[in-house]
């Protein structure tokens, strides 16, 4: 009972629901600063253009890239879901088909009663690699999707813990902040390859005067905004879902009250050798393994650490581990 | 000064007491839909067993008395006219009876590989297992929740208020062991216990 610790559950659903909104503010403040930015360089240049040109007065750019960020952050909130699910090719299961189908729905229903909340939809991803994943905006609108690969690989009790963990996600709705920030990640991310293909200088106008310092300043920063976006949208990512993780074992551990059964699925989850290729870098993070950690890890050495988006593995499957002997110590007494 | 500072000491105490108030009435109605599951749960099972005990009663002929004894059992604990969670020593005596049918009966399936072989009996046994994980998380989930109220009423200062929102402990539900102890469990699958 008390074995999982506090979890304090309610601070965590506090937190999300915190984050998620200065997540949206900071998202649009980010473009508001892009464009109102913009703005003000372009009407530096050319407040000292001759008579008949154009000077910039009114700050459209602004105006229309924080009303953009807005409709994005709602748009991304309303079917963020959605276009997680779709951009891994998950496919419903309405009425179960098989034995393997069957069982899943089961034990999705059971982990639902243990965890006290509705039952998500389940979704199956067509990859052999084992993973799992979950997404939506609140308990109520949720969904669980998991591989063909951990159907093969995991027994009825792993597959529980897993499905556990990701219910874990659910109830504190982990899986609000993460949708949204999957969400934006990937706008920031086409519209970053959009804008900087109209951007790019096709026919630099001539200048004679030169620009003062503060102005190039200004341009230099703002640029450099331009390519740091998508970088400073995959951070976020990574630092956001690295500690949550082992929150959501412990969940596990609590609904299942068998953190051995995880520790195990995550072993061999661990131990299968291929890439999840239906999970793309934008949705990452929602997923119980990093689906590219093998190739962070073999490619960039050093950096694979500190830009992981999951706590390495043996350290949560110890954990799990030390939960579980625990346990059986008390059962034993 | 003496006043105002008596004014915002009152506030304070008010606003904890109506905190208070509202946390044991929130977790009074949890733990109440908490139990209201393991009926959901429990219903479930009792209108899924005569299915199951059709499905195997032909294949299953040499072990009369197992069927026998889990429709019985069933039938019990269908007749437990008792509700709410002032009733639940009567219905978990009676539930805990027929989960150790239901066992036994898995049991048995589980020594006879032939029986196993049959697609029909592979669904079955997915569906009991099933069924009896439903049953045991709910009972998990209500406890734990139970617990909790149960620990917020008795603890000081929130105790204060707990004769306000009429706050009782809440019973918990109890796994009998000597159901589990008349089991033989034979297990010659050499699988793992879970």
């Amino acid at each position: 009972m008390s074995d999982a610790g506090p979890l304090n559950l309610f601070q965590q659903q506090e937190a999300n629901r915190r984050r998620t909104v200065v997540l949206v503010v900071g998202f649009v403040a980010f473009f508001a600063w892009l464009g109102f930015g913009g703005d003000y360089i372009y009407y530096l240049f050319s407040r000292d253009a001759p008579r008949y040109a154009y000077h910039h007065t009114f700050p459209w750019f602004g105006i229309v890239l924080s009303l953009g960020a807005a409709a994005i952050a709602w748009y991304g909130y309303r079917t963020g879901p959605q276009k997680v699910l779709w951009s891994t090719g998950a496919r419903e299961i309405v009425e179960p088909q098989s034995d393997t189908e069957r069982q899943l729905v089961n034990v999705v229903e059971e982990m639902a009663i243990a965890a006290g909340v509705p039952r998500p939809r389940i979704w199956i991803v067509d990859d052999p690699d084992p993973n799992a994943f979950a997404t939506g905006t609140d308990p109520q609108h949720s969904h669980i999707a998991v591989t063909q690969g951990l159907l093969d690989l995991c027994t009825r009790d792993e597959l529980q813990g897993v499905v556990a963990h990701e219910l874990g996600h659910v109830k504190n709705l982990d899986v609000r902040l993460m949708t949204m920030l999957a969400a934006l990640v990937g706008a920031v991310a086409l519209m970053h390859d959009g804008t900087s293909r109209v951007l790019r200088p096709g026919g630099g106008s001539s200048d004679e005067r030169k620009p003062s310092p503060l102005v190039l300043i200004l341009l230099v920063v703002w640029i450099v905004s331009w390519i740091l976006a998508p970088i400073i949208a995959q951070l976020l990512a990574l630092g956001v879902s690295r500690k949550r993780e082992y929150l959501a074992d412990a969940m596990s551990a609590q609904f299942t009250r068998n953190p051995l059964a995880l520790a195990s699925a995550l072993q061999k989850i661990e131990g299968a050798e291929a890439p999840t290729t239906h999970i793309k870098r934008g949705a990452a993070h929602l997923c119980i393994a990093d689906p590219l950690g093998r190739r962070l890890t073999s490619h960039e050495g050093v950096f694979a650490d500190a830009l992981a988006t999951h706590p390495p593995m043996a350290k949560r499957i110890a954990i799990l581990r030390g939960m579980g002997y625990a346990q059986l110590k008390q059962e034993r007494h | 000064m003496g006043p105002l500072v008596l004014l915002i000491v009152l506030v304070v105490v008010a606003a904890w007491v109506i905190a208070a108030y509202n946390g044991l009435i929130a977790l009074k109605n949890q733990t109440l839909n908490a139990f209201k599951q393991i009926d959901v749960q429990l219903k479930r099972r009792h209108d899924l067993i005569p299915n199951l005990v059709n499905a195997v009663r032909g294949a299953m002929d040499f072990e009369k008395s197992t069927l026998e004894a889990v429709i019985q059992a069933r039938n019990q604990a269908v007749k437990v006219n008792a509700t709410g969670p002032e009733g639940i020593k009567q219905i978990s005596q009676a539930e805990n009876a027929l989960s150790s049918a239901l066992q036994r009966l898995m049991v048995v399936v589980e020594q006879y590989p032939q029986l196993r072989a049959t697609g029909n009996i592979g669904q079955l046994q997915e569906e009991l297992t099933s069924t009896e994980n439903k049953v045991a998380f709910a009972r998990q989930l209500y406890n734990d929740t139970a617990t909790q109220y149960n620990t917020k009423q008795q603890q000081f200062p929130t105790s204060l208020v707990a004769g306000l929102a009429k706050a009782q402990p809440a019973d918990l539900w109890e796994i009998e062991d000597q159901g589990e102890k008349a089991v033989p469990q034979v297990d010659l699958s050499l699988k793992p216990k879970t």
